[in-house]
C-alpha cells in the first residue's frame, strides 16, 4: 500500500472514473466522459440486451468476482435491477441494506468499507443521500475495488441517464437531430442533472427544461439548456418527453403551492401530450406519482415507454460493470508492471 | 502481406466435405453459425453454397472469453444473433482460423445457453496446430504450419483472402 502513494503522484492528472488507459474504472458521474465512452457504454449494453432475451440470460464474465450493493438509501428497482444485472453476469452479490447494519450502530463508513474490502469485494455499488459519497468511497477504497455510483443526493444518477439514452436511441436511432424535454423538479432531480450531462455529451441539439422558478436550480442555462416555464411552448416540436418523479416533501417545502396545482399546469396528460411531436415518446424513471407528475392514461399509452427503460436498465448496468471490473483489471497489472 | 490461397476455393471443398460428414453421420437440415468476424463472412458464403433452409447465425463470443481478467471486454462487441431454436438442431459452427481452441471453447458454451443442440460440426478455413485444448475441427480448409513469428489472418468481407505476416508487437493493446 506505501509504494503506490508516489506512483499516484507521478500519474499524469486524470479523471478519477478512468484508468491510464482512458478506460471506465469507476463510473461516477457522466461529467467528463467523452462521447466516444458514453457510445460505447450503450454499444457495450446492446449486446446484453440480447443476451437477457435468451433462455440462459447469463454470460460468466464476472464469475468468480463478488459485487456489493451498499444502499444507504432505500430504493427498489435500482436495487434489484443491479442486484440482476451483477447476477447475469455471473458475479456474486451481497445486498448491505444499511439502515439495518451496524452504521447505526455507529461504525464509520470507513470502517464498514474497510470490512468489505477484507470480505475480498470487487465493486461498490453505492446509494447514497449524500452529494459526493460515492466519489469519497472511490477515493478511499484499496484500488482494486470498482465503485458504481446507483444515485447520490442531488448530485448524479448516471446509470439512470444511460438507460434513459439507450432507450431514446432505441426509439429515435441517434441523438442528432432530437429535440428533448424534461419536465418538473430539475432542482432537486440527479436524474435530470445526469440525463442533461449525457444528452449534451451525445450530441442532441436542444434540451429544455420546463420547470417553475421554484424547481430550476440557479444559472440552470449554464448546463445547456433551454428554459420554458410554460408546458405549451415547452413541448412544441418535441421528440422525447422525460418526466421527473415530484417528491411529496417538496410540498410541504413551500415551493408548491399544492400537488394539483403541480399537476395543471405541468402534469403530462394525454391532452398535453398533443403538443409534442405526434411521435414524441414519454419516459419516466419511476416511480410514478400517477395524477400528479403523469396520468395514467399517458404512462400506460403506446407513447410511453416506461416499462422498456425498466428493461434496460439491466443491461446498462450490466454493461457499465462489466466495463469498469475490465478497466481496474486493466490498471492493476499496468500498475504492477511499473513497479520495481 | 502475401495473399496465400484463393479462399473461395477451399470454400467450395469444404462445403463438399460438410456434406460427406452430414451424409455421414445422417444430418439433414443443419443451422448454420459463424463466429464474429471472420467466420460471419466464410460461413455466409458456405450458406449459399449449402442451400439452407435458415437464416444464419452470428455469434460475439466476447462475453465468453477466457481472459477476460487478463485483457479485459473487448470494446467492439455486438449483440449474438440465432434467429432460430437451436434446442435438439444439429448445428455446423463456423470459425476461420483455429489455434489453441478456446475461440471455440469460448463458442460451444455459449451456444449451449441458447438451448442444448443435437450435434455441432465444426468447420475452420485455416487450422495451424498449437492446441492448448482437446478440440478438433470436422473440416478444415488448409492446415498450415506458422513461424514462431508470423501469424494468418483473413481478410474481408468482400474478395476474401489469407494474409501470412509477420507479428507486430505494437498490434496488441491493453
Amino acid at each position: 500500500m506505501s509504494s503506490s502513494a508516489p506512483e499516484h503522484a507521478a500519474s499524469a492528472p486524470q479523471c478519477l472514473q478512468l484508468n491510464r488507459f482512458g478506460q471506465l474504472r469507476h463510473f461516477l458521474s457522466i461529467e467528463g466522459l467523452s462521447r466516444e465512452l458514453l457510445t460505447e457504454i450503450l454499444d457495450t449494453a446492446d449486446s446484453f440486451i440480447e443476451v437477457g432475451a435468451r433462455s440462459i440470460k447469463k454470460v460468466p464474465l464476472l464469475r468468480g468476482k463478488t459485487v456489493v450493493n451498499l444502499f444507504f438509501e432505500p430504493s427498489t428497482r435500482t436495487r434489484s435491477t443491479f442486484e440482476l444485472a451483477a447476477k447475469r453476469l455471473s458475479a456474486d452479490v451481497l445486498n448491505m441494506d444499511i439502515r439495518t447494519s451496524s452504521t447505526s450502530k455507529g461504525e464509520s463508513l470507513l470502517d464498514m468499507l474497510r470490512n468489505m474490502e477484507a470480505m475480498a469485494s470487487d465493486m461498490f455499488v453505492v446509494r447514497h443521500a449524500q452529494s459526493g459519497a460515492p466519489h469519497f468511497i472511490a477515493q478511499s477504497v484499496t484500488p482494486n475495488v470498482a465503485v458504481i455510483n446507483a444515485g447520490d443526493g442531488r448530485h448524479a444518477h448516471p446509470t439512470q441517464a444511460m438507460l434513459d439514452m439507450l432507450t431514446i436511441r432505441q426509439h429515435k436511432g441517434s441523438f442528432e437531430n432530437l429535440t428533448v424535454a424534461i419536465i418538473g423538479d430539475i432542482l432537486h432531480s440527479r436524474v435530470a442533472r445526469s440525463q442533461i450531462q449525457a444528452l449534451r455529451a451525445l450530441g442532441t441539439p436542444e434540451v429544455r427544461v420546463i420547470a417553475p422558478n421554484t424547481l430550476l436550480p440557479a444559472e440552470v442555462e449554464r448546463l445547456g439548456v433551454k428554459v420554458y416555464r410554460d408546458l405549451k411552448q415547452g413541448l412544441k416540436d418535441v421528440d422525447v418527453v422525460m418526466t421527473l418523479r415530484l417528491q411529496k416533501e417538496r410540498m410541504e417545502s413551500a415551493l408548491l403551492p399544492s400537488e394539483a396545482e403541480f399537476y395543471r399546469l405541468y402534469g403530462l396528460s394525454a391532452e398535453k401530450l398533443r403538443w409534442a411531436k405526434p411521435d414524441a415518446i414519454v419516459m419516466h424513471p419511476g416511480p410514478i406519482n400517477r395524477g400528479v407528475e403523469i396520468d395514467s392514461e399517458v404512462a400506460d399509452s403506446p407513447q410511453s415507454v416506461i416499462l422498456n427503460q425498466v428493461t434496460n436498465g439491466i443491461a446498462v448496468r450490466m454493461a457499465v460493470m462489466s466495463m469498469a471490473m475490465s478497466g481496474q483489471m486493466a490498471e492493476m497489472a499496468a500498475s504492477q508492471e511499473v513497479r520495481p | 502481406m502475401t495473399s496465400l490461397i484463393n479462399v473461395e476455393t477451399l470454400l467450395d471443398t469444404m462445403a463438399e466435405e460438410i456434406k460427406a460428414v452430414m451424409a455421414q453421420r445422417g444430418i439433414s437440415d443443419p443451422v448454420l453459425v459463424g463466429i464474429r468476424t471472420g467466420g460471419v463472412w466464410l460461413a455466409e458464403y458456405l450458406h449459399k453454397k449449402l442451400g439452407l433452409r435458415e437464416a444464419l447465425g452470428e455469434l460475439d463470443i466476447s462475453f465468453y472469453r477466457d481472459d477476460f481478467t487478463r485483457i479485459g471486454l473487448n470494446p467492439t462487441v455486438r449483440p449474438s444473433r440465432l434467429p432460430f431454436e437451436t434446442e435438439d438442431r444439429h448445428i455446423i459452427l463456423v470459425d476461420d482460423v483455429v489455434m489453441s481452441g478456446r475461440t471455440i471453447r469460448a463458442a460451444m458454451n455459449e451456444l449451449f445457453d441458447y438451448g442444448r443442440p443435437a450435434s455441432i460440426i465444426l468447420a475452420a478455413l485455416v487450422d495451424v496446430g498449437a492446441r492448448e485444448l482437446p478440440i478438433q475441427p470436422d473440416v478444415v480448409g488448409r492446415r498450415i504450419q506458422l513461424e514462431p513469428d508470423q501469424q494468418v489472418k483473413l481478410r474481408g468481407p468482400d474478395d476474401l483472402r489469407l494474409e501470412l505476416r509477420q507479428k507486430n508487437a505494437t498490434t496488441s493493446g491493453p
